[in-house]
């Protein structure tokens, strides 16, 4: 049986991307078609059971946040597409985006629909300007079809859609950052409380969803929650694009029903493929940077929201990047390290100091100069970082880092007594090739 | 929204095991206070928004994964709070150790020392050593301009700063820059404060926990002056240096220190002091007329008062399209050293080349306007140096001197004499309350019943009132901070603004809000020192400027022998678009 589960990326390279003929012979716009015969509660409860969780990042109950924001009597109410994918080994988004966009574009008008929001904002990447240009063609499309724009589908309903960017700051993923930056201002992350919900774009209730997240909200519409939760597991509905990268025979983006393997995931022929004939992996970094590493012992857990979560993992974006044996640990959590210290907004402490520490004390273990002290320092920060900082940024920056300090600890251990295993440190000049 | 349904609601919970009922929308930092507890915090301001940017205010919430900022979370029903575990010291100590390495060592060279939130939590948490690599830079200081120094080695990013000057002041000199480890507070463009609108008033420093921001230090100047016998060295006081002064000496916020002032002044070796009271009486004077002759002769209305030299840095580099309707008064520290170096120089038989004029001033602007090329009406700089009150106070410490055994001293001659109207000049709404009682008596011919006019007092925002003139109603309105000031400026611009008369001061509170008072002031201190001015104007035999003997001696004496020419030349000013 396949391991596949081709829901979201049913049309992927089958049909021309902006094309609203083509998305409609597919079966496109009937999930809209049907919501507006529904009452937005009705679609509310759709989500709910579908037991959907957001595909940004951080899994939050897509039925749960919609539910919040249904019951703020406030108008105007704003949709936001979240299409800032910035977490490094992430790119299922911009395949959305450039594959299948009317499939988003239907997401976010029924959440208009359901909000009977008049404005809709997606923030694409900075990096994703070819996606930018196919979105809005598709927007243009969308509307000159009449399922976006003024009246839709005859309706009394309109719903505009605006197609935004960035300058590139990975920190403008964070929500309220992605808001700030939308707004015109400097993309840093907001102090909450008030929450989204209540105070968002222009100080209005705001939804901002993942692109992958509005673009289950079709499917969940038109085939009903029940149908769609059945594809996952029992707490994780439907299905998720996973993005395989590293020391794998078959990276790219796939769609999986939650609950196959991970190891299935990594090995299968018709996925990873493994690591091929001379490797062996040695670890596997999930969601993105910002993710947990997981370990040979871990293979078996199921992908899904609870299992993963279970043996201290998580889904996170999808992303899945394989390292082999001839990686190094400290080596690889400096690439890490680097990259949270170049995103840091800035403005917290332990965000902005503690990845230059962080990154300091690593760079110590590379140059064979550290010591049982600073093990324990990088112990306290990667401790202390979750626990401190303003918005997920920070919290997650050193989530790598926790998970190799449990499960890789003899490797910090040999670099102190001057030997790295994987043969990689020692042996570059200071840090200046990073 | 949801603020309007929580608005009544209470809430209980509990915090190091004491229950505690608060109003919903309570801080932990509010509710912890109540119950006994103090939270260290750094970037937080009592009168600022919540930042949470520091993350020292960090507490532990039963059954919250992560730490919790006390300044900006809401206590929640039933939350069990605990605000001094081992877990939640050693995460602030690390917070601070995290800070101190981005920050230089040199804390016996700062200006700060002694008096630096940082450091007293760095004392606090007994940080003895630190494991971080330093990571401090090595910027170069920005000092060119007459006022305000950024030592940006030491700024901790707390933000104060950049909220006081976009939100509070609304001049936006200064925002965040970059990320990371360059996140910054800087100019656009990292122009330098004088290419920038910063206006000068200092409120910036005045919020700044640590040394990043300070007034420039004038004292050497001031103590080589006072050691050269060839000169003649005077000082003025501001009216609202004599209730803050005390506060330097651990006295509490509102001590009337005149008399101490003075005479630690004599000590330090001045030959004169003076009150720019005096002069502020004289500008009451002169700034009533103008009033009238505006009224008169269907001049441009409204009237907007001059004596703020913020607020005069802000309307020429943000209006200057309205600088017609700016007072031409010079503020009366300007009036004062015009004086100082004419009438005086000439009654004391003391050419003002050997005259060397001080100003004590609550400000960090006036450095700047003693510096205007147009304040040398005299042929000289009219005012040589103005130093802030927190800088006379450290040059009072290294007299040796007794602040609070010293006896009391008095004004010298001829500036002596002043009013209560005077005294209030140190109040936001003191300039329009002493220029009614003047405006009002002048024109009613009648002796005025109730000299308080409650309506402009205090710290609201826009303050209004109406005076009947003689069955003729004067709008008057009076702003307080520059963030209140572009409304009334857009209707101004718009033809739509119906007051005759408005009042604006830069910093909120006026004058006793000075960014050059002493540091952590708060709007509770900035009311005590309110109602000390508001005594010694109750405690005036003269409340009303008009009513100064000294003032009218010196235009008997002085003032109408002169040219008219000269007497507006001494007295008054113009002004220069400066478009930002």
């Amino acid at each position: 049986m396949s391991k596949l589960m081709p829901l979201l990326s049913a049309n992927f390279g089958k049909i021309r991307p902006t094309s609203v003929e083509e998305y409609v012979c597919t079966g496109g716009f009937t999930g809209l078609r049907k919501a507006i015969k529904m009452t937005p509660q009705e679609i509310i409860d759709e989500v709910k059971t579908a037991k959907l969780r957001g595909r940004g990042g951080a899994g939050y109950p897509t039925g749960a946040k919609w539910q919040q924001l249904y019951d703020i009597k406030h108008s105007p109410k704003y949709i936001v597409c979240n299409a800032d994918e910035g977490e490094p080994g992430t790119f299922k988004d911009k395949r959305l985006l450039e594959k299948d966009p009317l499939r988003v574009i239907e997401g976010m008008t029924i959440a208009g629909y359901v909000f009977n929001a008049q404005e809709g904002y997606i923030y694409i990447r900075g990096e994703y300007a070819a996606q930018q240009r196919v979105f809005q063609e598709a927007v243009d499309q969308a509307v000159a079809a009449g399922y976006l724009g003024e009246n839709i589908l005859g309706t009394e309903y309109s719903y505009h859609i605006h197609v935004m960017t960035g300058a590139g700051a990975y920190v403008c993923g964070e929500n309220s950052a992605l808001l700030n930056s939308l707004e015109g201002k400097a993309g840093r992350p907001r102090v909450k409380p008030p929450h989204l919900a209540e105070v968002g774009l222009f100080q209005q209730p705001t939804l901002v969803n993942n692109v992958e997240s509005f673009a289950n909200i079709p499917t969940i519409v038109q085939i009903g929650g029940e149908k769609y939760l059945g594809y996952g597991t029992p707490e994780s509905g439907g299905t998720k694009l996973i993005c395989l990268s590293g020391t794998v025979a078959n990276p790219g983006v796939y769609e999986i029903p939650f609950g196959i393997t991970l190891r299935d995931i990594i090995y299968d022929e018709e996925l990873g493929g493994g690591p091929g004939a001379k490797k062996k992996v040695k670890f596997f970094h999930l969601g993105g940077q910002s993710g947990p590493c997981g370990f040979l012992s871990q293979l078996d857990t199921a992908y899904c929201y609870q299992a993963l979560r279970e043996k201290g993992l998580s889904v996170g974006s999808g992303a899945i990047v394989v390292l082999d044996e001839s990686v190094c640990v400290i080596d690889y959590l400096l690439t890490v390290t680097q990259f949270f210290m170049h995103e840091s907004c800035g403005k917290c402490t332990p965000c902005r100091e503690g990845n230059k520490q962080i990154y300091a004390l690593l760079e110590k273990f590379s140059q064979g100069k550290a010591t049982t002290a600073d093990l324990q320092l990088l112990q306290r920060l990667s401790n202390l970082l979750p626990k401190t900082s303003f918005c997920g940024l920070g919290q997650a920056a050193a989530t790598a880092l926790s998970t190799c300090l449990k499960s890789l600890r003899s490797e910090f251990e040999a670099h102190i007594a001057g030997s790295c295993p994987a043969g990689v440190c020692f042996t570059k000049q200071g840090s200046g090739d990073r | 929204m949801r603020k309007a349904n929580i608005k009544n609601k209470l809430v209980t919970a509990t915090i190091n095991g004491y229950k505690i009922t608060v109003p919903a929308d309570t801080t932990i930092l509010e509710a912890a206070k109540q119950a006994g507890f103090n939270i260290p915090t750094l970037c937080h301001h009592p009168d600022l928004k919540p930042r949470a940017t520091c993350r020292v205010c960090l507490v532990e919430v039963k059954g919250q994964r992560r730490f919790q900022t006390a300044c900006n979370t809401p206590v929640g029903e039933g939350n069990e709070i605990i605000t001094n575990s081992q877990a939640i010291r050693e995460a602030r100590k690390t917070m601070l150790e995290l800070i101190l390495a981005d920050h230089p060592q040199d804390c016996l060279q700062c200006s700060r020392n002694q008096n630096c939130e940082l450091q007293s939590l760095a004392n606090e948490y007994q940080i003895r050593e630190n494991p971080f690599v330093r990571s401090a830079q090595n910027l170069p200081l920005e000092d060119s301009n007459p006022a305000i120094v950024r030592d940006m080695n030491k700024c901790i990013k707390c933000g104060r700063c950049v909220e006081v000057c976009q939100e509070v002041l609304q001049v936006a000199a200064i925002n965040t820059a970059h990320r990371s480890g360059d996140f910054c507070i800087s100019t656009a463009f990292a122009e330098s404060l004088a290419d920038s609108p910063c206006v000068y008033c200092g409120q910036c420093i005045a919020v700044c926990p640590v040394g990043a921001l300070k007034e420039k230090d004038d004292t050497a100047k001031v103590w080589q002056a006072l050691n050269n016998p060839e000169l003649h060295v005077v000082v003025q006081t501001a009216p609202a240096v004599r209730v803050t002064l005390g506060e330097e000496f651990g006295q509490k916020p509102g001590n009337i220190t005149t008399g101490k002032m003075i005479a630690a002044l004599k000590r330090l070796g001045f030959d004169k002091v003076f009150d720019t009271n005096f002069t502020a009486d004289l500008t009451v004077i002169e700034e009533s007329r103008e009033l009238l002759g505006r009224l008169k002769d269907k001049g441009d209305l409204p009237l907007l008062t001059s004596c703020s030299p913020g607020w005069i840095n802000y309307i020429e580099k943000m209006y200057p399209e309205l600088l017609p309707y700016v007072s031409t008064c010079k503020s009366p520290q300007q009036m004062f050293g015009a004086l100082a170096k004419t009438y005086y120089a000439e009654k004391a038989e003391i050419p003002p080349e050997k005259m060397f004029v001080v100003s004590i001033m609550p400000c960090t602007a006036k450095k700047y306007e003693c510096t205007r090329p147009e304040m040398r009406s005299s042929g000289y700089q009219d005012v040589d140096i103005v130093l802030t009150t927190r800088e006379l106070a450290q040059m009072i410490k290294q007299t040796g001197v007794d602040f609070a055994a010293l006896p009391e001293a008095e004004y010298d001659e001829p500036f002596r004499v002043s009013t209560g109207a005077a005294a209030i000049f140190g109040a936001s709404g003191g300039v329009m309350e002493a220029a009614l009682r003047t405006v009002y008596e002048t024109v009613a011919g009648k002796t005025l019943e109730d000299l308080d006019f409650k309506m402009v007092r205090g710290l609201g925002g826009i303050k209004e009132a109406t005076v009947d003139l003689a069955g003729k109603k004067l709008k008057v309105a009076v702003v307080n901070g520059l963030g209140n000031a572009k409304v009334l400026l857009e209707k101004i611009k718009a033809g739509e603004c119906q007051y005759h008369f408005i009042e604006i001061m830069a910093c909120p509170g006026g004058c006793v809000g000075g960014g050059g008072q002493p540091f952590g002031t708060t709007k509770a201190e900035k009311e005590r020192r309110l109602e000390a001015l508001y005594t010694l104007d109750e405690n005036s035999t003269l409340r009303r400027s008009h009513e100064n003997p000294a003032v009218t001696q010196v235009y008997e004496d002085f003032l109408k022998k002169i040219l008219v020419s000269n007497v507006h030349e001494l007295l008054h000013t113009y002004y220069t678009d400066r478009k930002y």
